[in-house]
């Protein structure tokens, strides 16, 4: 397997859907190519940091503004909720 | 994706019922994953808010129809979902195929040009605000579809079957795109976390 090859595969190993035989032919490669180690290294903390990332608190005036409609549509007993 | 509410199933009933303190609590659990969602494929803070309160709206009148089959947050997403891409094909952003085209070799392979090994941790490597700073930015370097892919699959964790369906895209189409905005995320992200690169970090604390 050549460098470009590899890359191509990356998605597929880090999730591990990637078939054996081409598991085993991306690992040999990796023994001898630190470049693709880095990169497939990477690619998985990328995804990993992507995963882990707690949202921000929401702005201050979007929580205010949805509080305030919902807050209103109760008073008014808006429908919606039960179709019976 | 966020965690359950302890006992969620009674808290979606008593919403159901007509609870509104209910429905409040499920939305304060999840408003901030909806925004972000909103956020990461409108590109926008404005669509953003937009997506939210749409999302929110139509999940309050339309709870009668949540049949608890799947997670409370999956039906909420699968409603903001719809509603974010209501904006990109507004801006007809949606079918435009790319408007950042991945670098190809001539084989059709993605070409990393940063390799560069980063820190032992990267996630502490910066204050969380900084990281959810970093993380917003260089997500909007992929195109409206992409980002749309990769939101899905690798934030908040649909499996490529849901993605495609959520999407209407081939299984193909989603494991393409995901690995070329994994690797046009991992180059982005090297400019912050690679071992050079600490300059590059963004600060808040001056």
């Amino acid at each position: 397997m050549r460098c470009r090859q590899l890359v191509d595969k990356i998605s597929e190993y880090i999730d591990g859907e990637l078939d054996p035989e081409l598991v085993r032919e991306l690992e040999h490669h990796l023994e001898h190519c630190e470049d693709c180690r880095i990169v497939v290294d990477t690619t998985r903390k990328t995804v990993e940091i992507f995963c882990n990332a707690e949202p921000a608190a929401l702005p201050g005036n979007v929580h205010e503004l949805l509080s305030q409609t919902f807050t209103q549509m109760f008073r008014k007993g808006e429908p919606g909720l039960n179709k019976q | 994706m966020p965690t359950h509410l302890d006992n969620e199933q009674s808290i979606v009933a008593a919403a159901q019922a007509g609870d509104p303190a209910a429905f409040v609590r499920l939305l304060d659990q999840y408003s901030r994953h909806i925004y972000r969602l909103g956020l990461s494929i409108t590109g926008n803070h404005q669509d953003a808010e937009d997506v939210l309160q749409e999302a929110s709206l139509k999940a309050y009148r339309g709870l009668a129809d949540f049949q608890g089959n799947s997670r409370f947050y999956t039906w909420l997403v699968r409603i903001a979902v719809n509603v974010a891409l209501g904006k990109l094909r507004q801006r007809a952003l949606w079918k435009e195929s790319s408007l950042d085209e991945p670098r190809e070799g001539e084989d059709g392979c993605f070409i990393p040009l940063e390799i560069e090994s980063w820190g032992q941790d990267p996630e502490k490597a910066c204050l969380n605000n900084e990281l959810q700073q970093i993380l917003a930015e260089v997500i909007q370097k992929l195109d409206p579809k992409s980002r749309t892919i990769f939101t899905l699959r690798d934030v908040e964790k649909f499996s490529l079957e849901e993605t495609a369906t959520l999407l209407g895209l081939s299984i193909p189409v989603i494991k393409t795109r995901l690995s070329r905005s994994r690797l046009k995320l991992r180059e982005e992200l090297t400019k912050y976390f690679g071992k050079d690169a600490r300059n590059a970090m963004p600060t808040t604390r001056r």
